[in-house]
């Protein structure tokens, strides 16, 4: 009797997302992005129990003292342990980049999706905003808009959330023009599927990929729009520490404590390069086109 | 395409007037009194009344808003409450300034993006294109205020090869002009360098398969031939287009930047004007930039449209 | 021989010609820490902007490294018996950077204008002044409706800047554009760069005492940024230098760092009457809570670390060096023991404040430092970091519970107390209201002789150290950082460079 052959050896049709996440998971810069990444929120995450000392004990005694084997890191202007700083300072860079990037992400959807769906009169009133918006630079609308909710992490996080939704909301108006006008979109519709269910069921999976990029791309530049705010006063306040903050105060002392200034500033590098690795590990992976 | 252009242009002014009731709206939802802020140390209160009076800091929003309409239709943006100069003025005196760095930045930008954009897509998927990337990304990942005083600590400091601050002139001095210019030129152009460089990189690497390309190669000519003379010059005009986008990207540097290095340029006319609270300083400046922005804009698209085809009609 | 002597005589008389010849044109560069606002005497309100016009506009008076008032405009003056008219002879022969003459007329018409002009912000410091009267050429009789101790003073700044009145007529509103006054450098330019440049005036009254040919002011806000620049050699001087950066400038012998005892102060502004917030905490409640967060504080050590040793502990509006100083209030020791203890008595067990700061670092560090120290006598402490226009908004309506607050000081105490802890006045923001205090502070001011005004102070100072609505910190010091070529450097409390006698060796 000839053998027959049985479904599981033959070999399994991957789907498409399956397919980018090995594409993924070959290119070596996004993996060490994502490693990278990684290890910062596990520091941020583990902070109470691997913090040296506590991040706002200040010393009198210890200001501005080179690394020594007590404070790895060194000290600051008022006596408190760079290291612990930067550990707990964590928390706050990346709480910046993903609050204002998910704010972004959950107000410029839905509108993007709404202007591109809907189109006439919404799209136009909503694309004249949002160009109004683009128009304006970015760090000065964000810088507006923390002056008036007032200095503190929080308030940064919300102003460049909503200074970076018009990229968002372009983005995603942008991929529903080119998606609306598919087969199987007009198909759903002719088949007399409500047009919310036809946004949610069938645009919104087809354009994800380019939002997550973006998204990815966005929380990188979100951690450094937060590292200039404060840089202006604008963000975290004393004595809660971010590394934003901490180079505000460091820059003051680069000649004679650079120790204050090279931790923080090394770690928004190393953060900032790793999500703009990931995204663009993430593009090239969903876009055969560019891979 | 005719109708196209109309369109856009039509769409030119409901924006800007969106623009100019968003900033205006924006500031005057800012706490803090300009009048008390630029009241002086002593805070008179006969001070205070007469600049209240003179900016109708007193009227209702919609008033104040007309007044500045007003006057912005007639060309007259103004006074800045701070240094008593006509807006326009300022805009006149500054806009060089922040032009030429913005120019030089934009310059350095192009030949560190295009150049490590071609090298990564030439040399796709080994380590050119990962180092070529890495470096390309490290001005996007450096916050670039901080870039800047590194740099001025090296090379002003320690090596004393530029000025560290200040800004001369062309028309005075152009070597001095451009000695200071050199370290905010670099630290404003790192970060367009990275998206120049990851649009350089798509775009070659579109142009290198397709068949224009093809052809070129079935030919028999020398690969950097093909590879300089005719891909590179037909994904030049997309990474043209995208570039002109990124104006407002490069104002946004800017800001901190010429605080940095004390340009006086827009960036740190517009700082001052936000946290003085001197509304039609700002008011005027973000109109402007917005104008330049949206006719940049205009003319990309415009080019886009002339490169390609099927995007007409 | 006759003729021999007459040669040496001529030969010698050459040989000093030659000496005093001037060398080849010598600019000043100078270093500001901000962009001084307009350049009109009148309307001027910046500290920054006084360091400008110390080149370019001449006072009727000014002061000296001791707090003296010492002849610039005028040669001398004399106080009519009543004390209700200050008599002034001018000095002859000067004239404005236009060639017009400073006369009585002048003087007449300059101060006239500081008191008339629209947006005038010297009209509170000429307030007492009622009219001007031109006695002749060169005297002018400034009549008070009532006496002014303070008055003086105030002529030695911004209110004493004589314009020339042609100008002024002629540029009205605009003055600051171009400013034409009476002092040893004429404005050449204030564009595009944000820099003013002003060249010698050749008919200054005082020419030899100036050295320069040209002076050069650049603002500078990044103190990092300001710094590089002196060190590189772009500029000659720099004002308000880090203090951190001092120590490395102290061990570079190519420059000379100079500190100047303000006659401003840093303290805490404390809400105790302004408005309900005042009540709403133990602190603005409770004077006893207030005198033991003072005693939680270590003045000295606050200096130390927050302005790394450069600033003088004080308790008063004055300084301690100051002849106003009284000297039966000193400035208390840290004892967080008596602190505790008062918390007790007061039925106080953790009180808590929101402390107003600015957002810059060096306001944040001294607002870390007090809550770290205040901590351990066991008040929590909370910074709310405020962006500075906002701030002055809700310190002016009282919506706030503490408040790091610098002053940056007058000549005359007066300058230093009056708007501040007079009831209702416009810098009270604590909301200070004493009958007792007022009225001494009140006759402090029309008082001439300097004896009595420092007792009635005095008074007023016990009165203050009791109540505490302002809890005095320290007095910064003006760092001022130059090439050690650069010599005759004035240290005038004030802390503005003045371009008298200022020398650069080759």
């Amino acid at each position: 009797m000839a053998a027959t052959l049985v479904a599981t050896d033959l070999p399994r049709e991957l789907t498409p997302g399956q397919r980018a996440l090995r594409r993924l998971w070959r290119r070596r810069g996004a993996m060490v992005g994502l490693a990278v990444i990684v290890f910062f929120v596990a520091i941020a995450l583990a902070a109470p129990w691997i913090s040296p000392h506590d991040p706002l004990a200040t010393s009198w005694s210890a200001v501005r003292k080179a690394p020594t084997a007590e404070h790895v890191f060194g000290t600051d202007e008022i006596g408190r342990d760079v290291l612990s700083r930067v550990i707990w300072g964590a928390r706050a860079s990346l709480l910046a980049g993903v609050i204002s990037v998910t704010i972004s992400l959950l107000v410029g959807v839905p509108v993007g999706l709404t202007a591109g769906y809907v189109g006439g009169w919404t799209d136009m009133l909503i694309s004249r905003v949002t160009d109004a918006m683009l128009a304006c630079p970015f760090l000065i609308l964000a810088i507006a808009l923390a002056a008036f909710l007032g200095p503190s992490l929080t308030n940064a996080m919300v102003a460049i959330g909503i200074a970076a939704t018009p990229i968002f909301v372009r983005l995603t108006r942008a991929q529903v023009l080119a998606v609306k006008v598919e087969d199987y979109v007009e198909a759903a519709r002719a088949v007399g599927n409500p047009p919310l269910r036809i946004a949610l069921r069938h645009i919104f999976p087809n354009i994800v990929a380019p939002l997550i990029v973006q998204a990815t791309l966005a929380i990188a530049a979100a951690i450094i729009a937060e590292a200039s705010l404060s840089f202006l006063g604008l963000g975290q306040q004393p004595p809660a520490p971010s590394w934003g903050s901490m180079l505000n105060t460091a820059k003051n002392y680069v000649e004679n404590a650079p120790w204050m200034a090279i931790w923080p500033g090394l770690s928004i590098f190393l953060l900032v390069l790793s999500f703009n690795l990931l995204g663009d590990g993430l593009r090239d992976a969903l876009d055969p086109r560019h891979g | 395409m005719g109708s196209f252009l109309l369109k856009r242009l039509a769409a030119i002014v409901p924006t800007l007037f969106f623009v100019s009731v968003l900033i205006f709206g924006l500031q005057q939802l800012l706490p803090g009194d300009p009048a008390i802020a630029m009241a002086g140390e002593e805070r008179d209160p006969n001070v205070i009344a007469y600049l209240r009076g003179k900016f109708h800091l007193d009227e209702p929003l919609p008033v104040r808003y007309g007044y500045w309409l007003r006057g912005a239709l007639h060309g007259d943006l103004g006074e800045s409450v701070r240094i008593q100069q006509p807006v326009t003025d300022l805009i006149v005196e500054k806009l060089p300034v922040t032009l030429e760095l913005a120019g030089l930045a934009m310059a350095v930008a192009l030949v560190i993006g295009i150049s490590a954009g071609v090298a990564a897509a030439v040399w796709r998927d080994t380590r050119w294109d990962y180092v070529a990337n890495v470096f390309a990304l490290w001005g996007l990942s450096t916050p670039n205020f901080w870039l800047g005083i590194l740099m001025i600590l090296f090379f002003s400091v320690k090596l004393g090869w530029f000025p560290a601050s200040g800004y001369v002139s062309p028309s005075e001095n152009l070597g001095e002009n451009l000695a200071g210019m050199v370290m905010p030129a670099f630290v404003l152009g790192n970060a367009l360098a990275a998206v120049l460089m990851r649009h350089t990189r798509s775009a070659m690497l579109q142009v290198m398969a397709s068949d224009y390309v093809r052809t070129a190669r079935a030919k028999g000519l020398d690969e950097k031939v093909v590879i300089l003379r005719h891909a590179l010059r037909n994904a030049l005009v997309p990474i043209i287009t995208l570039t002109a986008l990124q104006f407002g990207e490069l104002l946004s540097g800017a800001v901190l930047t010429e605080q940095v290095f004390s340009i006086p340029g827009f960036g740190k006319l517009i700082v001052d004007a936000v946290f003085n609270r001197d509304y039609s300083v700002v008011q005027g400046v973000v109109l402007f930039t917005a104008t330049v922005y949206i006719v940049l804009n205009l003319l990309a698209d415009l080019a886009y449209f002339a490169v390609n085809p099927r995007m007409r009609g | 021989m006759k003729i021999a002597p007459r040669i040496r005589c001529l030969a010698t008389a050459l040989a000093f010609a030659a000496l005093a010849l001037p060398a080849a044109a010598q600019t000043l560069r100078v270093g500001l820490a901000e962009d001084p606002d307009v350049l009109d005497p009148t309307l001027a309100r910046t500290f920054v902007g006084r360091i400008v016009f110390a080149a370019v506009c001449d006072k009727l008076v000014d002061i000296d490294e001791n707090l003296k008032i010492v002849p610039q405009l005028a040669t001398s003056w004399q106080w009519a018996p009543d004390n209700k008219s200050l008599t002034m002879k001018l000095r002859p022969n000067v004239t404005f950077h236009d060639g017009e003459k400073m006369d009585a007329e002048a003087v007449k018409f300059s101060i006239e204008r500081h008191k008339t002009m629209p947006g005038s912000n010297r009209k509170g410091e000429l307030a007492p002044v009622s009219s001007v009267d031109v006695v002749d050429p060169l005297t002018v009789r400034l009549n008070l409706s009532a006496p002014f101790a303070p008055l003086l003073a105030q002529l030695a700044d911004r209110a004493g800047m004589i314009v020339s009145p042609k100008a002024a007529k002629a540029a009205g509103e605009k003055f600051g554009s171009n400013p034409v006054c009476a002092g040893p450098f004429k404005f050449v330019e204030r564009v595009k760069q944000g820099r003013m440049v002003f060249e010698r005036f050749p008919n200054y009254w005082n020419k030899d005492a100036i050295h320069f040919d040209r002076v050069v002011y650049l603002p500078i806000v990044d103190s990092t940024a300001r710094l590089a620049s002196l060190q590189s050699g772009q500029f000659d001087v720099i004002e308000r230098t880090a203090p951190s950066d001092v120590p490395a400038l102290k061990k570079d012998s190519r420059f000379h760092v100079l500190p100047i005892v303000e006659i401003g102060y840093q303290g805490i502004d404390i809400n105790i009457g302004k408005s309900d917030r005042a009540k709403a905490t133990p602190i603005g409640r409770d004077p006893r809570v207030r005198e033991a967060f003072e005693l939680s504080l270590d003045r000295q050590a606050i200096v130390q670390v927050a302005m790394d040793g450069e600033a003088l502990p004080g308790n008063q509006w004055v300084a301690p060096t100051n002849s106003f100083y009284a000297k039966s209030v000193p400035i208390p020791k840290r004892d967080v023991a008596k602190a505790k203890a008062l918390l007790q008595q007061a039925g106080v067990t953790k009180p808590s404040f929101t402390l107003m700061t600015a957002t810059t670092s060096d306001a944040q560090r001294l607002a870390q430092v007090v809550q770290a120290m205040a901590q351990e006598a066991g008040f929590d402490v909370k910074i709310q970091s405020t962006e500075f226009s906002t701030s002055l908004d809700l310190a002016d309506k009282g919506d706030y519970e503490a408040y790091i607050l610098a002053w940056s000081g007058r000549a005359d105490p007066d300058g230093n107390v009056y708007s501040h802890l007079v009831c209702k006045q416009p810098l009270d923001y604590s909301g200070f209201c004493n009958a007792d205090f007022d009225k001494l502070v009140g006759e402090a001011r029309v008082t001439a002789d300097p004896a009595q005004r420092a007792r009635l102070y005095e008074q007023a100072v016990q009165i203050e150290a009791r109540e505490r609505p302002i809890i005095y910190l320290f007095h910064r010091h003006w760092l001022w950082a130059y090439t050690s070529k650069l010599s005759g450097f004035a240290k005038v409390p004030d802390g503005l460079m003045r371009l008298q006698n200022l020398q650069l060796a080759k």
